[in-house]
């Protein structure tokens, strides 16, 4: 098999977007620059640029989502992009057709860009690896592998918020073990160089061998978030009772939910963040996530933003410096 | 037909052999060994200078997909696979559709191999009926058909009391029972080692543990029970320590390893290569070491394939949806070959464990050139160097993660009973 760098074309630059995992710093503080400038795209009362004129961009689901699937059709359309949403739960694979022919049969008609969301992870690796020359994938999830859009606007609301990365201990408490998320924020936040990165939770929650990762282990909430300037938390599914992960929620939630008092070691302008959604009373109380501390309605706000500069840099249509010229 | 093998280096491990000594073949049997017995006329001589001539190679688990799967491969196209990789005895698992649980589904893998005529094929039984783990097979039925050792495959026996059961009905036909030792249930729906691999992709894992428990469980089995037990396809270092404890105290029981095992680890997963997807699954860089110690010290006693050919769809899908298998017949010899440039085996090991002692496990005449027995034989240039492609292989599966390797080692001659069934034209 092929080991070279899938995501990246002969010159370098960025043609699929799969996982944070071997992407280089700049090419990340690229992303989140040019991000920078379309937030002001995105607040002008025209809200669209012409970059992806003409092309044809597909949300191609495999899995249900609301939010990530709805931040992605508005950043293609402010990219004046055509945008075709396919719900694939609902059609082909249910009539036994396999996902190479979806793909295939999609690129034979003349598609420019898959946004796919797989409950497998590899998913989005699959499909690009067999994609047309002309085709860019971005990866919208996939299993528990990666999503690392949502890493990416994750890192712009850090960057936002707390300036530059490498001063920074990030906590990342609850269920890592199933989580993307996590995965794609433990790569972008060592990428981009943070201080520390910590994981919290019960070790039937961590993954084997995590501090592979590059991260510290923590199963004590207050011990782990002792003098951190971001705390992220992660939604816990309720099938996890299911499979033996955990007792209950109510323990859980004594144990790893977020609460103003459970937040007393942490620095004391902490922010807190959530991908979404969130559980009140399972790993976050609502006086926490509605407090001042919390950035999670940033963090929603982003998404448009940062999705824009990822499809534009995979399209290489990001002018480079990209900020300079758009401002 | 009388055959004359001159010039080669042979290398018979079951009779101390060990040099440049002229082989000869009469009537399908090997006649003598360095001179010529009186009025000994070639009908065929086989100039074996520079090359290796030793025991046509004995595989202990080879898939050949038939009965049922034959979109798959065929014991046909599979058997031209084995006789180009040197293989003359080739044990397949119960694992048909249906399973070898019967005596006429045995007797039709054994029929349709010998109308292939390329390589013996002898299949396991399964130990029960639809491997379904509940019910005993027929397993004396399945012996007078041909069968030497039983075996659920990877359909393991949950409940202990049947297990146990099995392995004395078992023992008392003189059958061996093959365990491919994985706990189901900590191996649960997992696809790749439970490690640093398996959290960096979000994939699930199967811990050593699977293998371990179901190791100890059945030593303590073999323990009381007393019957010959072969352990298939191990994946830990910790599998293998134990089973040299249990052969220090005195228990039948004998271990092999697939090639891949010795050679690749779960890092070959990164970047979800479904060509790496395989049970059990590749584990750490120590296992393979450790793996690697355990069979120089003689604990595992031989290598197989685990040759599991597909068709290329099989493999096209993300890695936790892709069938699991690698097609490995004819990469089993310079696979094996390498751990001899690597220093884990002499190439007197090496060979010994892909003829005699693989032989001995299955209970079957083959693997040595004593006079007197059949004469199936292997010749082989050991310094020839290829690259593994697509288009070289003869197996109907091409699903290889060793392709664009520079291999070495290439099979010149196979000869089954005497009978020429390959020859490599260069």
């Amino acid at each position: 098999m092929d080991k070279r760098n899938l995501q990246l074309d002969d010159n370098g630059q960025l043609r699929h977007f799969l996982t944070i995992e071997g992407l280089k710093r700049q090419l990340l503080v690229d992303i989140l620059d040019a991000a920078e400038s379309f937030t002001s795209v995105t607040e002008q009362t025209v809200k669209k640029v012409p970059l992806l004129r003409g092309k044809t961009i597909v949300n191609l689901f495999f899995e249900s989502s609301t939010r990530t699937r709805t931040t992605f059709e508005l950043a293609a359309k402010r990219l004046s992009a055509d945008v075709l949403n396919i719900n694939v739960n609902a059609s082909a694979t249910t009539k036994g057709e396999t996902l190479l022919d979806t793909q295939r049969n999609l690129e034979a008609m003349h598609c420019d860009m898959f946004v796919v969301r797989h409950a497998v992870s590899g998913a989005a690796h699959f499909i690009a690896r067999h994609a047309a020359p002309h085709v860019s994938v971005i990866n919208a999830g996939d299993g528990r592998h990666s999503h690392p859009t949502q890493a990416m606007l994750d890192m712009f609301t850090i960057r936002r918020h707390k300036g530059e990365f490498h001063k920074l201990r990030v906590a990342i408490v609850g269920d890592i073990l199933h989580s993307r998320v996590a995965r794609s924020q433990i790569h972008a936040l060592s990428t981009l160089g943070v201080e520390e990165i910590r994981v919290i939770g019960p070790r039937t929650l961590i993954p084997a061998e995590a501090h592979t990762l590059g991260v510290h282990v923590h199963h004590d909430l207050r011990g782990g978030l002792r003098d951190v300037d971001v705390i992220i938390t992660l939604r816990l599914q309720h099938e996890r009772m299911g499979g033996a992960f955990l007792p209950s929620e109510h323990e859980y939630f004594q144990l790893y939910g977020l609460t103003e008092a459970g937040l007393e070691t942490a620095k004391p302008d902490a922010i807190i963040m959530h991908p979404g959604p969130i559980n009140r009373g399972v790993e976050i109380d609502s006086a926490v996530a509605d407090g001042p501390r919390s950035v999670i309605l940033d963090q929603v706000a982003h998404g448009t933003a940062v999705r824009m500069a990822i499809m534009a840099k995979a399209m290489q249509r990001l002018p480079t410096p990209p900020a300079r010229e758009l401002h | 037909m009388r055959v004359r093998i001159s010039g080669g280096r042979v290398i018979d491990p079951a009779n101390d052999v060990d040099g440049r000594l002229d082989l000869f073949i009469a009537d399908g049997k090997v006649v003598a060994l360095g001179r010529a017995p009186d009025g000994f006329a070639a009908d065929l001589q086989i100039d074996a200078t520079h090359r290796i001539v030793c025991p046509g190679l004995v595989d202990l688990r080879a898939h050949l997909r038939e009965p049922g799967q034959e979109h798959k491969a065929t014991i046909a196209s599979e058997s031209r696979a084995a006789a180009y990789g040197g293989i003359t005895t080739l044990c397949c698992p119960p694992t048909t559709q249906p399973p070898v649980d019967s005596p006429a589904v045995a007797s039709l893998i054994i029929r349709r191999a010998e109308a292939a005529g390329l390589t013996r094929v002898v299949p396991l039984g399964a130990m029960t009926r639809g491997l379904d783990g509940k019910r005993l097979s027929e397993m004396a039925a399945l012996r007078q058909a041909g069968c030497t050792g039983v075996s659920n495959d990877f359909g393991t026996i949950e409940n202990p009391l049947i297990l146990a059961r099995a392995m004395e009905y078992a023992a008392t036909f003189d059958l061996t029972v093959f365990v491919n030792a994985q706990d189901p249930r900590l191996a649960g729906n997992g696809t790749v080692h439970d490690g640093a691999v398996c959290s960096r992709l979000g994939l699930s894992g199967i811990p050593a543990a699977a293998e371990t428990v179901a190791v100890a469980g059945c030593l303590a089995l073999v323990e009381q029970i007393g019957v010959r037990t072969h352990f298939s396809l191990l994946s830990t270092a910790r599998a293998a320590q134990m089973i040299a404890r249990a052969q220090h105290d005195g228990l039948p029981v004998t271990a092999d390893v697939s090639a891949h095992h010795l050679h690749l680890t779960e890092n070959d997963v990164l970047d979800f290569d479904s060509q790496c997807h395989v049970i059990p699954p590749l584990r750490t860089l120590r296992d393979r070491d450790g793996l690697r110690q355990w069979l120089a010290r003689g604990t595992i006693a031989a290598i197989c394939s685990d040759h599991q050919p597909h068709e290329a769809d099989a493999k096209l899908a993300p890695f936790g949806e892709t069938e699991t298998g690698i097609s490995a017949l004819e990469t089993l010899l310079p696979l094996s070959l390498r751990l001899v440039d690597d220093g884990v085996l002499t190439l007197n090991e090496m060979i010994a464990s892909l003829t005699l002692r693989p032989a001995r496990i299955l209970g079957v005449e083959a693997g040595d050139l004593t006079p007197g027995r059949r004469a199936d034989v292997c010749i082989f240039d050991p310094e020839h160097y290829w690259v593994l492609s697509r288009d070289r292989l003869l197996s109907r599966g091409h699903n290889t993660p060793f392709l664009d390797w520079e291999l070495k080692g290439r099979v010149t001659h196979t000869l089954l009973g005497g009978v020429p069934v390959f020859e490599h034209k260069p």
